[in-house]
């Protein structure tokens, strides 16, 4: 299946909850939040959501600036 | 330690009236050393999508000096954008406070004021204490109070552009028509309009550039330090009337080789 994270295509092998997704990305979880489709996914709610074929993830941290 | 003359913000008690912006540093290390030195205790952060190679960074560093952390929503240009990075900002930071950017363009990065109100009240409504940045215009301010933010962050000039306060006349007006603190964002180029910002009555002053891009920000950011907290002092100690002739302070009476 195929995702899309921060724009970018990306394969997966298969379905995968928000907190596996993360872990397999490489990134923390602490101080980033994730929203799919352009919907926030609260942190409670990661090992229950599932990323799902063609989906749009959007995964962000906190950056200099302002 | 506590003052009698603290800065309440949404029932926040902060010494430090001076708020730092996180962008346009060098690097980091000159960044922490700017921020310790200016004092400030509230400082902005931008969140942008996460890069595996450049994580942890400044996130550690405002923690490591217990700075409280403020998310822009920097680079929004519709209610739309802004709200949603929001969201993120309050799932990844776990706080509640934005400071509300949604601007124009990218040239001028001035506020676009519909899509402000939009975005203030749906954030307001959402449980947000909410910041906006916004133009000069007494009016807007006054609807963005009406609304529900917690502040009026009023430009003095374009940000990053150093002009400083264009109109220190309409700064003045929306002071005088707020009840919650205005915070003077954007436009500081030097010490001496940061200390105008609180002598025309701000409560508190944002500021990025003026120390980040400063050719020494560590010194710069002392400076700010100082300006602030001379401006609020000569605001609170009333300055005099301005006058077109000379007051001599000096008695007239008494003066030798005088017969009166």
């Amino acid at each position: 299946m195929q995702i899309t994270i921060n724009g970018r295509p990306r394969a997966l092998d298969h379905a995968l909850n928000v907190t596996e997704l993360l872990s397999q990305l490489g990134y923390p979880d602490r101080g980033v939040a994730v929203a799919v489709d352009g919907v926030v996914v609260a942190k409670a709610s990661w090992p229950s959501t599932i990323v799902t074929d063609s989906r749009e993830i959007e995964i962000v941290t906190a950056v200099q600036g302002g | 330690m506590y003052t009698d003359d603290d800065f309440l913000l949404a029932g926040e008690r902060f010494e430090s009236r001076l708020l730092l912006g996180t962008g346009g540093a060098p690097n980091l290390e000159v960044l922490e050393r700017a921020l310790v030195e200016s004092g400030t205790q509230l400082t902005t952060v931008a969140m942008r999508r996460i890069d595996a190679a450049s994580q942890g960074s400044v996130l550690d560093l405002l923690r490591r000096h217990a700075i409280r952390i403020l998310p822009n929503t920097a680079g929004c240009y519709t209610a739309r954008e802004a709200v949603l990075t929001a969201q993120l900002a309050r799932e990844a930071l776990e706080t509640n406070w934005v400071k509300l950017e949604v601007i124009a363009d990218d040239h001028t990065l001035l506020p676009d004021a519909v899509e402000l109100l939009d975005a203030a009240e749906q954030l307001v409504n959402d449980g947000f204490i909410v910041l906006p940045y916004t133009t000069d215009d007494p009016i807007l301010a006054r609807r963005l109070e009406a609304v529900g933010c917690a502040a009026i962050m009023p430009l003095g000039s374009p940000i990053g552009s150093g002009l400083g306060i264009r109109n220190p006349h309409a700064i003045s007006m929306i002071v005088q028509g707020a009840k919650v603190p205005v915070i003077l964002d954007a436009g500081i180029g030097t010490a001496s309009e940061a200390a105008l910002a609180m002598e025309l009555g701000c409560a508190a002053v944002l500021l990025a550039s003026a120390v980040t891009r400063a050719e020494d920000p560590v010194l710069m950011a002392s400076a700010m330090k100082h300006a602030v907290i001379g401006g609020r002092e000569a605001q609170r100690a009333g300055r005099i009337a301005r006058r077109e002739f000379a007051v001599a302070s000096s008695p007239l009476e008494g003066r030798a080789l005088r017969d009166s």
